[in-house]
Order: structure tokens, then sequence, then C-alpha cells
């Protein structure tokens, strides 16, 4: 009983902190709606900021809170680089490429704070009176939490001020509800957006600055404080303040006693409350049903097959591919193999994400689901190869069938939203289980059998699969599941008219993608001897968006192509220098600027010009 | 007998009454018109009967079958086509390709992951686009149809369920006026054609007495009046809640 209360203040303390950070990324999305992957960098840079900042000023009170003060401009003025040189080019996109763009921003980012300011992270050396104690019941808890909890409903307050007694604040509101309306009643969009996001980014500043007395500005808060935020945001109901102030106050105590009472399933905690809060209230606690856009974004081009030009193409490239091995060293035939099982991972996820109008951000999930299976099973009864090659996709596809019957009814973004935190859920538990999946170590000791051990060999093999992957989900694209499945993206309503069952269309689609990624993921893993957590991670799932969106959601080759730009750009990134984050999400960010309908859809429309679609 | 039969269908959000008690009923190849100023409870009752709201009481008969309360799909899967307000048609497919999946959907081919959709059913296709005029467009993307001609469309999508009903909720929004007569009159060669009942909300009362063989009044929430232009026109209590101004264009 008597760790009840301490354990409570800290909850409500953490929830402070992840209310900075989420209410700024709900008022952004609200009015913007974009779901800003950047949000969780620019509370780091809050963080090093406030650590340059604070830590050359003197260290009374008043030199605290103006350092603070100073962190909030100094990101707020980031925040508004970032929408007038970014964000700004891409509203028009669709939503998966603005959510690309932003990953693009989170990766230059951390290069840049890397290059800044080095990779040891940084503590603020605590002045006296941040170390003050209160004595409450009999436990001695520290002042600058209680100065946290205080924060946060004083920030909701302030902000609730500026949206209900204000003309910006009004403005803001209405665009939240209606955006086309506010743009026709004459409202300037362009600075309506940019002073949101000015907002937004000095919002993370401050939760960034003030993480700062209780932990270090290092390199890891922009991923791991993303995730918090989005499962708070989405349990709160996109776009409402009041629902992130509960989900924070609601995820920030469970995490406080989580850490004491499970310990080994923290994780797996949240995300499971976001599951239930999800599947019993589609739209958050506090969200209303998003409003269909108007203006439709981008239509979607009518899909006819290949011309004859591009299938000899394919044809002479695969041909290539086959005799590689005879031509390139053991190094490039590795990068080849990988190139293999990227395609698999691509042409996976363009099947439900494409066709389907599935976005997934935790694709990864299904890859590791494989790839565990068959090591598992290697370990468990040392089943060969085949077996494991065969069982991946099983079980990945049953795991996909369990989720998929609680997630096909949510829509658009908490239905990616859901996938992230199933695939969240995937990674602690192959993280935090250390008996069964080695934790950390990973599985290791899985390789081919000596038949298929020499590289050729496995390169073929995995070239195989990877073609007879991506013609047997091209067969059913175009066979009448495929239309159907796509009838459904199109339009669920006429769908339903005509007597089609979208929800299954949509769990089928769902299976597929799943089992077959998880092919990739044992692939994978015989190639490289071993299955780590990290294949599951936040990271790995986006790689997957990545070559999809490179190539373009609306032709088959699209996500292929997309697999092999990325794996050779990353191959060249990673070899020729450090700072290949930067260039890479430098070039993401410029790509999606650039060709809003992927380098495959870009190419066709080049080919297609002065025809009708 | 009747295609559809509609007893004591009531309605109320919150404590409002939207629809309370309507009985009506089509005939094969009948064009029965719903007409009532806005917020008369037209597209209240219009979606209990096509499955988009669940009603409070009354049961809808189709064919003799109650369909009472079940969803859109289940109610399409009896035989009950929908042309929508805002069109919805497929976008990525072509002309064709939209009438194509209607057709396997109504044939339960949907599940099949092997034999592509390329040629199938394509006569089947041609013909229902020629019987809309839309034959010269089957090639064509949905994205670049007209107005008029993806209203079209839809009829057509609609037509390759084989429906015994077919519900029209404002089909001619937005159109030119010479393109409403003509779509209504499409309806109406079709509906006559195939045997096919027909249950559509206007606000146009041109196209309404130009095309319906009954019409049905509503205001707020109970039916008023019923029968053909004729008396529809001279009914005193229609003519009150028109203000008096007769057949002249409304709704706007």
């Amino acid at each position: 009983m008597d760790s009840i209360v301490p354990q409570l203040l800290t909850g409500l303390a953490g929830a402070s902190s992840l209310f900075l950070v989420a209410s700024g990324l709900t008022i952004i999305f609200g009015v913007t709606r974009i779901v800003n992957f950047s949000h969780g960098s620019l509370m780091m840079l809050g963080a090093y900021i406030g650590w340059s900042i604070i830590t050359r000023l003197p260290r009374e009170p008043e030199w605290f809170v103006l350092g603070i003060l100073l962190t909030v401009l100094a990101t707020a003025l980031i925040g508004v680089v970032l929408e007038v040189a970014v964000l700004r080019r891409v509203y028009r996109a669709p939503e998966l490429f603005q959510l690309l763009a932003t990953f693009g921003v989170v990766l230059v980012l951390q290069d840049v704070t890397l290059w800044i300011w080095g990779a040891v992270e940084l503590p603020l050396p605590r002045p006296r009176w941040l170390r003050g104690f209160v004595e409450i019941m009999g436990n001695r808890f520290p002042a600058y939490d209680l100065f946290l909890i205080l924060v946060g409903p004083v920030v909701l307050g302030l902000l609730w001020l500026l949206m209900n007694r204000t003309r910006w604040g009004t403005l803001v509101r209405a665009a939240t509800l209606d955006r086309e309306m506010v743009a026709a009643l004459g409202v300037n969009q362009r600075t309506l957006f940019t002073s949101v996001f000015a907002l937004g980014a000095g919002l993370a500043g401050l939760g960034g600055a003030l993480s700062l007395p209780n932990a270090s500005a290092n390199l890891n808060i922009d991923l791991s404080v993303i995730t918090d935020a989005f499962v708070v945001v989405v349990v709160g109901g996109l776009g409402s303040l009041t629902g992130a102030f509960l989900a924070s106050l609601l995820i920030g105590v469970i995490q406080a006693f989580g850490i004491v009472l499970v310990p080994k399933i923290t994780l797996v905690l949240i995300f499971l409350v976001m599951a239930v809060v999800l599947v019993f209230r589609p739209n958050g606690l506090l969200g209303r049903p998003q409003a269909e856009a108007r203006e439709a974004t981008v239509a979607a081009p009518v899909v006819r097959a290949a011309p004859r030009e591009l299938r000899l193409l394919g044809a002479l490239a695969l041909l290539v591919a086959a005799v590689a091995p005879f031509v390139v060293g053991d190094y490039y035939l590795t990068v080849l193999t990988d190139a293999c099982v990227a395609v698999i991972f691509a042409t996976s996820l363009h099947f439900m994400m494409g066709p389907g109008g599935m976005a997934s951000f935790g694709h990864a999930a299904w890859f590791g689901i494989g790839a565990y299976a068959a090591g598992l099973l290697m370990q468990w009864l040392g089943a060969p190869m085949p077996v494991g090659l065969l069982a991946a996709p099983l079980a990945a596809g049953i795991v996909a069938a369990l989720f998929g019957w609680f997630v096909v009814r949510l829509s658009g973004v908490y239905l990616s939203m859901l996938t992230l935190a199933f695939a969240q859920i995937v990674w602690a538990v192959s993280f935090q289980w250390v008996e069964v999946t080695g934790g950390d170590n990973g599985l290791l000791g899985l390789w081919p059998p000596d038949w298929a051990r020499s590289p050729r060999v496995f390169y073929w093999i995995a070239l195989a699969l990877a073609v007879a992957v991506a013609l047997l989900l091209r067969r059913a694209l175009y066979a009448p599941y495929g239309y159907a499945l796509r009838a459904a993206r199109d339009s669920a309503t006429r769908a339903r008219a005509i007597g089609l069952d979208v929800a299954r269309l949509r769990m089928v689609a769902l299976v597929i993608a799943g089992a077959a990624c998880g092919l990739s993921g044992a692939l994978f893993s015989y190639g490289k001897g071993g299955i780590f957590p990290t294949y599951i991670s936040i990271p790995h799932s986006v790689e997957a968006l990545l070559m999809v969106l490179l190539g373009g959601l609306q032709t088959v080759a699209g996500p292929i192509i997309g697999a092999l730009v990325y794996t050779g750009l990353a191959d060249i990134l990673v070899r020729s220098t450090d700072l290949w984050r930067l260039v890479l999400g430098a070039v993401i960010v410029l790509l999606v600027t650039a060709f809003p309908e992927g380098i495959a859809g870009a190419a066709r429309r080049l080919w297609l010009r002065g025809r009708e679609a | 007998m009747s295609v559809l039969v509609v007893q004591g269908l009531s309605k109320s959000f919150g404590g409002v009454r939207a629809v309370g008690d309507v009985s009506f009923a089509v005939a094969p190849g009948e064009m029965l018109a719903l007409i009532g100023p806005n917020g008369a409870g037209k597209s209240t009752l219009f979606n209990m009967v096509g499955g988009q709201l669940v009603p409070d009481a009354g049961s809808v008969l189709l064919g003799g079958v109650p369909i009472t309360g079940l969803g859109p799909r289940a109610i399409a899967r009896h035989g009950v086509g929908r042309t929508f307000q805002i069109t919805a048609t497929f976008g990525s497919m072509t002309v064709r390709e939209n009438v194509q999946m209607a057709l396997l959907s109504h044939k339960g081919e949907v599940w099949s992951f092997w034999r592509p959709v390329a040629g199938r059913h394509a006569a089947e296709a041609d013909a229902l686009l020629a019987g809309v005029g839309l034959a010269a467009q089957a090639e064509r993307a949905t994205g670049v149809l007209a107005y008029g001609d993806l209203k079209r469309l839809e009829l057509a999508i609609a037509l390759g369920n084989e429906p015994r009903l077919l519900l029209m909720d404002e089909p001619t929004a937005g159109m030119a006026p010479a393109e409403r007569v003509a779509l209504m009159q499409l309806t109406r060669r079709l509906a006559t054609e195939r045997g096919v009942a027909v249950l559509f909300t206007e606000h146009d009362m041109d196209v309404v007495f130009d095309v319906s063989d009954r019409i049905l009044v509503l205001n707020r929430g109970t039916l008023i009046a019923e029968g053909d232009g004729a008396s529809i026109r001279a009914n005193p209590a229609v003519r009150e809640i028109y203000l008096g101004t007769g057949a002249t264009s409304g709704g706007h």
C-alpha cells in the first residue's frame, strides 16, 4: 500500500510530459491532417537546445524558466522552418506520403543532432533547488515532479483559453472540423497552418526541455517519444485536446504502476490498453468520426496491365538477376539476396496497402513472426529450412487472421496506428521473453542445409521465392478477388451496395500480406544465420513503407522497383558516408515532394503523357 | 404482388420523430416517387429500406421476405440495387470493369484468386452499358467521366445485380435540367423492360410528374398524400406544404 501514492504521483508527472508532446501532435493533426512522425524529433531538439541554453545560464530558478521559454521559442522557429520547407509542399499529397516526408525529417534531424551535439547523452546538472523533496503521506517526493504534475493541467488550461477565447483559436477549431469550409470562407490557410505547426513544435520543445532535469538529452528520444505520443493521441481521439489529456493520464498512470507490478510486460500493457480502447471506441475516447475530405486528394488512376515494353524490360532484368552469381562477388551476392527478401517484404505490404487501402506502420511484425516461427521450430524440433520456410507464412498468416479479426473494421489512421501498436507488442515479446526468444541476444544457429549453403544457391532460392511471391500476388490482384479488394477501397459504400463483404475482403488481404511477409522474414533469417528483435523494430517497418511508397502504390511493379532502389541506395549510403541518415532522409523528402506518385508512378505518367489514363 | 412492402416504419433520433408509422408498397415495373420538403424524413425512410439505418418499429418485406434491419450488403444480396445522391463508383477501374465487378459479385465469383477478370462477363457488361448509353465509353477511366455519365454508370452497376427493387436517392441532384429528364426517362424505360420496381426521392417536380407512376408525399415524418400526378397536384394538403406554388422546381 505504501507505494501506491508515490507511484501514482510518478505516473501523473509522466502524464504531464506525455501530454505536452501529444497536445502538439494532436493540434497539428487536427488542422493539417498530417500525422507528424517528426514530432518526437522536435522534442529531442527541445531537450538538446534546452541543455545548451540552460547550461550556459546562471543556475537560479528564474534563469531556468527563461531558458525553458527560449527553448520553446527556438523549437517553434524550427517548426516554422519545417512547415515552410517540407510540409507545405505535401498537404495535397496522399496521407502516407506526408508520413513518409515527416519520417525523412526524422532521419535528417537525427544526423543533424548527432553532428551538432555528439553521440554522448547530455544530462543536465541539477542545481540544489531542483533536488528538493516534499513530504507526502510519509513519502519523500521530488518537488520537480510535483511541478511537472501541475504543468499538464496548466498547459491544458492555457490551450483551452487560446482555442476558445481568441479569434485564432476559433479558426483552428473550425479548421479541425472542416478545413475546406474554412478555406472557402477566405481564411489564409498558409499562415494558419504555419502558426499551428509553430505552436505544436513549441509544445514539443517545452516537453523536451522540461524532461531534462529527470532524464537527459539523448538520441533515442525521437522514436521512443513518438510511439508513446501516437498512443496517447489515438487513445484520446485524433484532434481532441481534452482527449489527449485524459489519455496521457491513463497511459502515464498505467506506465508507472506497470513498471512496479508487471515489469516484464509494461510495453505490451500500454498497447493492449490502446487496442482495447480502439475496439470499443474506434475513434478514441473523445474523438469524432473523421469527416471525409470533400476534395479528393489525388484520384487513383485506373490500374491497367503493364505495357509490353515494360514486361520485356522485367523479363530482361530477371534474366540478368538469374546469371548475376556468375558475374558478381560474394559481397554483392549478399546484397542481391537482401534485395530478394526486400522484394517479398515490399510486395506483401503493397498488397494490403495499395489495392487493400490499409496502410501498415507495423509490417515488420509479420516479418518477425515468420522469422521466429522458423527459428523456434528449428530450436525445439530441429526442423530444417524447407519446413521452416513453410511454417513461417503459416504462422504469420494465422496471427494475421487473429489480429485482422478486430482491426479490419477500423478506418484509415486508426488502423495504421493499431498495426504499429501490434508490431510493438510483438517486438516487446521478442525482446522481453528471454527464455523463449533469447531476448536481445536473439536466436542463433539458423543456417540453410548443406545443399543450399553456398551463397550462390541460397541467392537462387531467394530469387525464385521472390519472383514466385510477386507473380502470385500479381495474379490475385488481376483476379476477381483483387478487383473486389480494390472495389472495397475505392468505395466501401458502393462495394456493399453490390453485395461485397468489405470486412472479409480486407481480412483476407491482411492474411495474405502477413503470410507472404512471414516468408521473407524466415528467408532473411536463414541468410543471416540468426533472428533478432530489431527485425520487428519501427525503423524496419518504416523501411517497408519507404520501399512501397518510393516505388508507388498504383502499379504492381512499384514495390519491386522501390525495394531494389531502396536496398541499393541504403547499401551505397551506409558504405560511403557516416551521415547516411541525413542523405537518405533528404532523398526521401526530395522524392516525396517531387514525385508524389512514386518512382514507378512518375515513370508511368511520363510514359502515358499525352494519352488519356 | 408487390416487390416491396413497407409497414408501419418508424424512427426517432433523440426525442425527434423523423419517420412515424409509414406504410406503402411498390409493384414490379412501377416508379414510385417519394417527395416532401427538406426535413420531411425522406432520407431516413430511404436509409431504413436500404439498410443504412435500423428502424425502431415496423417491417420491410422484399418479395414477401422480411429484410428489416439487415445491413446494406445483405439487402443487396436480396436483390436491391442502389444509386447514391453523391455518385459512388470504383475510381481505379474502367467503366466496363465497374459493371464487370457488379456482375462478378452477383454471380458469386468474387472469391477466385487465379483466373484474370479481363474478359469475364465482358459481353454482358457491354450490353448493360449499351442499355444506359455508355457503350462508347467502356474503355475509359471512371474518373474522367462527366457527372451525368457517372450517374448512368451507377445505374448500370445497380442493374448488374439483377435487382427486383432499385433505390435511387436524389438521382438527378447536381445535373442540368435537360439531363435530369433524360436520365429518369432512361430509368423509366429500363424499369418497364425489366420489371424492376423503382423507389426514388427527388426535388425536381418536373421530373417527378414526368416519370413517376405514383407519388408519396411525406411531411414531418408522416405520409400525408399518395396518388398519381394529377391527384397529388390537386391535393390541398400538398399545395399547402409547397406554399401553393404547385409544380415548380423545389429544393433550391
